[in-house]
């Protein structure tokens, strides 16, 4: 019977917060998945499609060559996880604005609804794992018992990640709407400075030092060391959840500063 | 006992203004251009002072834009104020608008699950409650149809029927009850009776006189963000018919 407290003063308790996110990320699956007659086929097909294009434009037509392994393999290991961060990315700006009624109504802990859009993009995620498989198996290659930790533990310091900018992305959004289009662009060029259509091996030496400030590359290239030799690189790990920790942060106190206003902002 | 007391609390609206000068000009008249935004903000609520009692039903009245629904968001913590405090004791109902989170592609019946979660119960207070749900609203026939099906007073129906089982201590309520069947709006009367006779404190605003006098101890009337007057009910009703 305390859970109506939040309303008042008490700070909701950590199962109730849960719940919340668990009811919102049902939603989410429902409505994607409602009305529509290939359901499973359409949250596949997005990233399949562009890694075809890629295969196409730069490994057919440039002949971009992985040392290693086929194209379209590595292409995909780094895709996938790419493709789950650009659409938690992409749609983070618009979070609170689209639930504008709801939080003008009812109180309650409103990065919620961040956390249930990246998760739904998390298990969307997940699911196009299998087609990952498929492919190993399409070039010879084989899924490694390393994946039952590897897996897990790189979607966590992803979703910290992804949470995080998330959260600072849909906060700041609501007082500076302009950042929604900055924030497509960013997306775009952050997409060709990170080592998912080509490997960190073929980029030349002097600009190594770029790959690793930019805080997405480790997790990028975890996953594709993961999904293609089976290798959990504990570096790559410990640099993923330091950018992790880092988005975290900065998202929680960009959240803190600006929510106590959302009431009145959005 | 005080369920909720207001003391002196302003809330003011930056307004929305364009830069008439122009960009160029705005920026070069910055500080001044600061100054005059900084110095027309919208003062929705002005130096207010409220205490409702546990138990009592308060009916708040008065113009458009007169502050009414300001002050129960205030109440119900979705906005903060400017200066002043505002002490809420007791679990909160905020029925703001009825069918808060609403998806139109869900079913009636995971609606309710999403609706009571969102309003603060766990899951597992909806369950327990999902039956009772259900018979109040009367939807037994529907509940597994997508409510962009239902009627727009069908979906009112779903959203009282969850607000009237939070098992509030404070109910706030803001002119939601103008929905449904007459034979809807009489069952929730009879609901607001028994929260009353339950001791549940009731803040209500609305423009329908009946209501107040119906349902409230005492009426409150707001004018440009000032209490103009407040007492019985009858008095204030007249007094604001008149102004």
């Amino acid at each position: 019977m305390t859970a109506l407290a939040i309303a008042s003063v008490t700070r909701p308790r950590l199962s109730y917060i849960a719940d919340l996110i668990l009811v919102l990320v049902q939603k989410e699956m429902k409505v994607r998945y409602k009305n529509s007659a290939l359901g499973y086929a359409w949250s596949v097909a997005n990233p399949l499609v562009f890694t075809a294009v890629y295969c196409v434009a730069l490994g057919v037509f440039l002949r971009l060559q992985i040392p290693g392994y086929p194209y379209p393999l590595f292409l995909i290991a780094g895709q996938f996880p790419w493709q789950w961060l650009a659409s938690s990315m992409g749609g983070a700006p618009m979070v609170f604005i689209a639930n504008a009624s709801l939080i003008k109504k009812v109180r309650f802990p409103r990065h919620v609804l961040v956390a249930s859009s990246v998760l739904s993009d998390a298990i969307h995620f997940l699911l196009t794992i299998p087609v990952v498989v498929l492919l190993l198996l399409w070039y010879g290659f084989a899924p490694s018992w390393s994946w039952l930790p590897g897996i897990p533990l790189l979607a966590f310091a992803q979703f910290l990640t992804v949470y995080g900018a998330a959260l600072a992305v849909a906060s700041v959004n609501v007082v500076f709407r302009d950042l929604e289009r900055l924030v497509g662009i960013f997306l775009q060029a952050l997409f060709f400075l990170t080592p998912v259509v080509y490997s960190v091996s073929i980029v030349p030496l002097q600009y190594h030092v770029w790959i690793r400030l930019n805080p997405v590359a480790p997790l990028i290239r975890a996953w594709q060391k993961l999904f293609l030799d089976g290798h959990l690189d504990p570096l790559l790990v410990a640099a993923a959840y330091l950018s992790g920790l880092v988005c975290l942060a900065v998202g929680s106190l960009i959240y803190r500063a600006l929510s106590p206003r959302f009431g009145e902002l959005v | 006992m005080t369920a909720i007391r207001i003391d002196h609390v302003s809330k003011a609206y930056a307004r929305h203004r364009h830069l008439t000068r122009g960009v160029k000009e705005s920026l070069l008249h910055l500080p001044d251009v600061i100054r005059r935004v900084r110095a027309e903000p919208f003062r929705a609520l002005d130096n207010i002072c409220l205490e409702v009692r546990k138990g009592e039903a308060v009916g708040i009245i008065g113009a458009n834009g007169s502050g009414k629904s300001t002050m129960l968001a205030l109440i119900a913590g979705v906005i903060e104020p400017e200066a002043g405090t505002i002490e809420v004791h007791g679990r909160v109902a905020p029925l703001l608008e009825l069918g808060a989170g609403f998806h139109y592609e869900l079913t009636g019946r995971e609606n309710i699950v999403l609706n009571g979660v969102l309003m603060g119960l766990t899951r597992r207070e909806v369950a327990e409650r999902m039956e009772a749900i259900v018979a109040f609203s009367g939807l037994e026939a529907w509940l597994n149809e997508p409510i962009r099906t239902y009627s727009s007073g069908m979906v009112a129906r779903l959203g009282f029927s969850v607000a009237v089982h939070l098992d509030p201590e404070i109910l706030l309520v803001d002119e939601i009850l103008a929905v449904g069947d007459a034979h809807f709006q009489a069952k929730c009367y009879d609901r607001l009776d028994e929260f009353r006779r339950q001791g549940v404190t009731i803040v209500i605003v609305t423009h329908a006189r009946a209501e107040v006098q119906r349902l409230c101890e005492r009426a409150v009337w707001l004018d440009g963000g000032k209490i103009a007057m407040q007492g019985e009910p009858e008095a204030v009703l007249e007094a604001y018919a008149k102004s």
